[in-house]
């Protein structure tokens, strides 16, 4: 993909395109055995325990040493498995959580062996929809993972964070609309360069609180971690897995959670731009520092990942429902209008100052009367539907109305019919002594 | 027009041959799920050429939109409706098969003939020069979209709403009363007549643990909470073996 605005991707030779995906699988991987031991201490830390702190330095290698047992432990297949599906399922996951790093930036242009490159593998005009698309493939893994496993909890999971998924990433595509508006492009490098004076997370902070919140339900993290309520589900989606395929999901889990937090980091905290105090200094954008300044930012929404997880029990699935569909998309769309609105009246019709604030006061006077008017309504409403009530209950339960037999309407009691005798056996005992 | 250059022509016959693939799968795979990823297989590769052919932004919305969302509702339906479920194969229509094929076949002739003819005169301008006019590919759809085809689009959007509308009549129940929260549903339990915790579960201390076999207090007496209510009230409960109570209690060392 070189398109004119495009010219330093794609140009590279051959060599380098491996060289950086294969950087960029070690890093993935790494940074995955590295969350995995920095959950579990600073969990630790959280509940006044120290955590894993015996194999290696600080306990550093233990989630090596876990992923190695864990390839090694012997595997389960269940009799009842789609045997196709159920291998391909882990498989998609897996390689769905790599292949949306390949447009994530992290850093700019640099010299690597005598070539000058972005440090990002690739970049096109709608990258942060590639991020989405792929997305939407790796539900794909939890949906079959869960079918072909042929087991009820395991459907059950799947279904419950397929769901999950797609819900919030709705919420998270409209969080992007406002970002796009903005820079002006769906280029994650493009992003990057319109966040130059200020990051997006301070002039559209209500966008990134929605994205911020959709991503702990996109990747099914607590206190959105439904799909894997063990009092509910048992291990949900994965629990007919075990062994190596166990460890893909896993793996997939902590590599999208690097995920969306690098996408967090480049569509609201400047991507690998220097943070404030530190942009003074002249060369902070330029070389391999600004790499530094990316691992940082990532590592903070990863350790938010993990404060969430150590603070906030789980929610009922239902309200976590309510919540993506009645409160962030609604909350996202009133927004993108708000912006929308802005960037057109900036654009194209001069405001003054006192004009902006009548139009302001209007709006609130607007909102009040239609408040009012909005109360009435609900109130005849209720009323309405007390009358109805009350007529119900003071009538008698007819369970034969109309020659059919009918449930009670609610407020009035069932009889309880009888089938093969009245006499309850405690009865019975006492008679027959 | 230009030609293709090598890359471009290992791309095509790649994901042009697993689209291909997907395509026969779908017809020729018995479960429907298989089908469906089927589907969901040439969608993506059908992506994949949409992307070769630089027009990345429809390449993704149908991963998006079609893979994503579409393939992925059918998904969910063909999981809840069975997990064992499989099509019987008698034939309930009578040369339905011959009627398809007819049609299908008459289908693509229209399809080549139609599209064939109507593209044999036209002159490609070339990438350059479309993208050029908007200053990119995307650029250029948003620019139709929200222009020329701005009616077309807002009418399709009326369609899906009426569509999500329809559903939402279809599923919605009107509430009665108010539906209890989890406040008042905790102090219905510990007011009300009700027991605020769970009843003991049938057969506890009992011969057998069928739902009609109530639990043993220590006396030998059967607990009347641990039998459903309805098993009470059709008399359905399993009477206590006082035998085997006897037994238990010579062991123990006769009753207390």
């Amino acid at each position: 993909m070189t398109g004119s605005q495009f010219g330093v991707f794609g140009i590279d030779p051959w060599w380098l395109v491996l060289l950086k995906a294969l950087a960029i699988f070690v890093m993935l991987v790494l940074l995955t055995l590295f969350t995995i031991w920095w959950e579990r201490r600073v969990v630790s830390r959280m509940q006044n325990r120290i955590g894993p702190n015996r194999v290696g330095p600080f306990g550093l290698l233990q989630s090596l040493m876990d992923g190695f047992k864990l390839a090694l432990k012997e595997e389960i297949i269940p009799k009842a498995a789609h045997v196709g599906v159920y291998w391909i399922a882990p498989v998609i996951s897996a390689t769905a959580a790599f292949l949306a790093f390949a447009v994530i930036p992290f850093g700019p242009t640099v010299s690597i062996f005598g070539v000058e490159t972005p440090l990002q593998l690739t970049d096109f005009p709608v990258s942060v929809l590639y991020v989405l698309a792929i997305a939407s493939i790796g539900i794909y893994g939890i949906v079959l993972a869960g079918w072909s496993s042929g087991s009820t909890y395991p459907l059950l999971g799947g279904l419950r964070s397929s769901a999950q998924m797609i819900s919030y990433e709705i919420a998270m595509g409209m969080s992007f609309v406002a970002v796009f508006l903005y820079a002006g492009s769906m280029s994650t490098s493009e992003i990057i360069t319109a966040q130059e004076p200020i990051w997006f997370a301070v002039i559209l902070l209500p966008s990134f609180l929605i994205y911020v919140t959709s991503m702990v339900g996109e990747t099914n993290r607590a206190p959105f971690d439904l799909p894997e309520a063990e009092g509910e589900l048992v291990g949900g989606f994965h629990t007919e897995y075990s062994s190596l395929k166990f460890a893909m999901f896993f793996l997939a889990e902590y590599i999208n959670m690097v995920t969306v937090s690098a996408l967090a980091t480049t569509l609201f905290l400047g991507g690998w731009l220097a943070p404030w105090p530190i942009s003074l200094w002249e060369s902070a954008n330029t070389g391999w520092w600004p790499l530094l300044w990316w691992l940082i930012k990532v590592q903070i929404f990863i350790f938010v990942f993990i404060w969430l997880r150590a603070t906030l029990p789980r929610l009922r699935y239902d309200q976590f429902m309510k919540f993506g569909w009645k409160v962030l998309i609604p909350a996202s769309i009133v927004w993108i209008m708000i912006v929308a609105a802005a960037r057109v009246l900036r654009n194209d019709i001069e405001f003054s100052n006192r004009q902006l604030l009548i139009g302001g006061a209007i709006a609130i006077a607007v909102l009040l009367v239609g408040s009012w008017f909005a109360q009435g309504a609900l109130d005849r409403r209720e009323a309405a539907r007390k009358f109805i009530r009350d007529e119900i209950e003071s009538r008698p339960f007819e369970p034969m109305a109309g020659g059919f037999p009918v449930p009670p309407m609610p407020g009035q009691q069932a009889v309880l019919t009888t089938r093969r005798s009245n006499i309850p056996v405690i009865q019975q005992e006492a008679i027959d002594g | 027009m230009t030609e293709a250059n090598l890359g471009e022509e290992i791309v095509f016959w790649f994901s042009g041959g697993l689209a291909v693939l997907g395509a026969l799968g779908l017809i020729l795979s018995r479960k429907a799920v298989h089908s469906a990823l089927w589907v969901a297989l040439t969608m993506i590769n059908l992506a994949v050429l949409y992307v070769a052919n630089s027009a990345p932004f429809l390449g993704m919305v149908q991963v998006v939109v079609y893979t994503g969302a579409v393939m992925m509702l059918f998904l969910f339906v063909l999981m809840v409706v069975g997990v064992d479920s499989s099509d019987s194969l008698i034939e309930t229509l009578k040369g339905q098969r011959l009627v398809a094929i007819v049609l299908a076949v008459g289908l693509a002739i229209l399809l080549v003939a139609g599209v064939g003819a109507g593209l044999t005169d036209v002159v490609p301008v070339g990438l350059d020069e479309a993208n050029g006019v908007d200053g990119g590919n995307v650029q250029g759809i948003a620019r139709l979209l929200f222009t020329d085809y701005l009616v077309a689009f807002e009418v399709t959007s009326a369609l899906l709403i009426t569509a999500a509308l329809g559903a939402m009549v279809l599923a919605h129940r009107e509430r009665w009363l108010p539906r209890a929260s989890q406040e008042e549903l905790s102090k219905a339990r510990f007011i009300g007549t009700g027991h605020p915790g769970n009843l003991p579960s049938s057969g506890t201390y009992a011969r057998h643990n069928a739902v009609d076999t109530p639990a043993l207090l220590p006396d030998g007496s059967p607990s009347a909470q641990s039998i459903p209510g309805p098993l009470v009230a059709r008399g359905d409960v399993r009477p206590v073996d006082h035998h085997e109570v006897e037994q238990i209690e010579s062991l123990d060392g006769g009753p207390k």
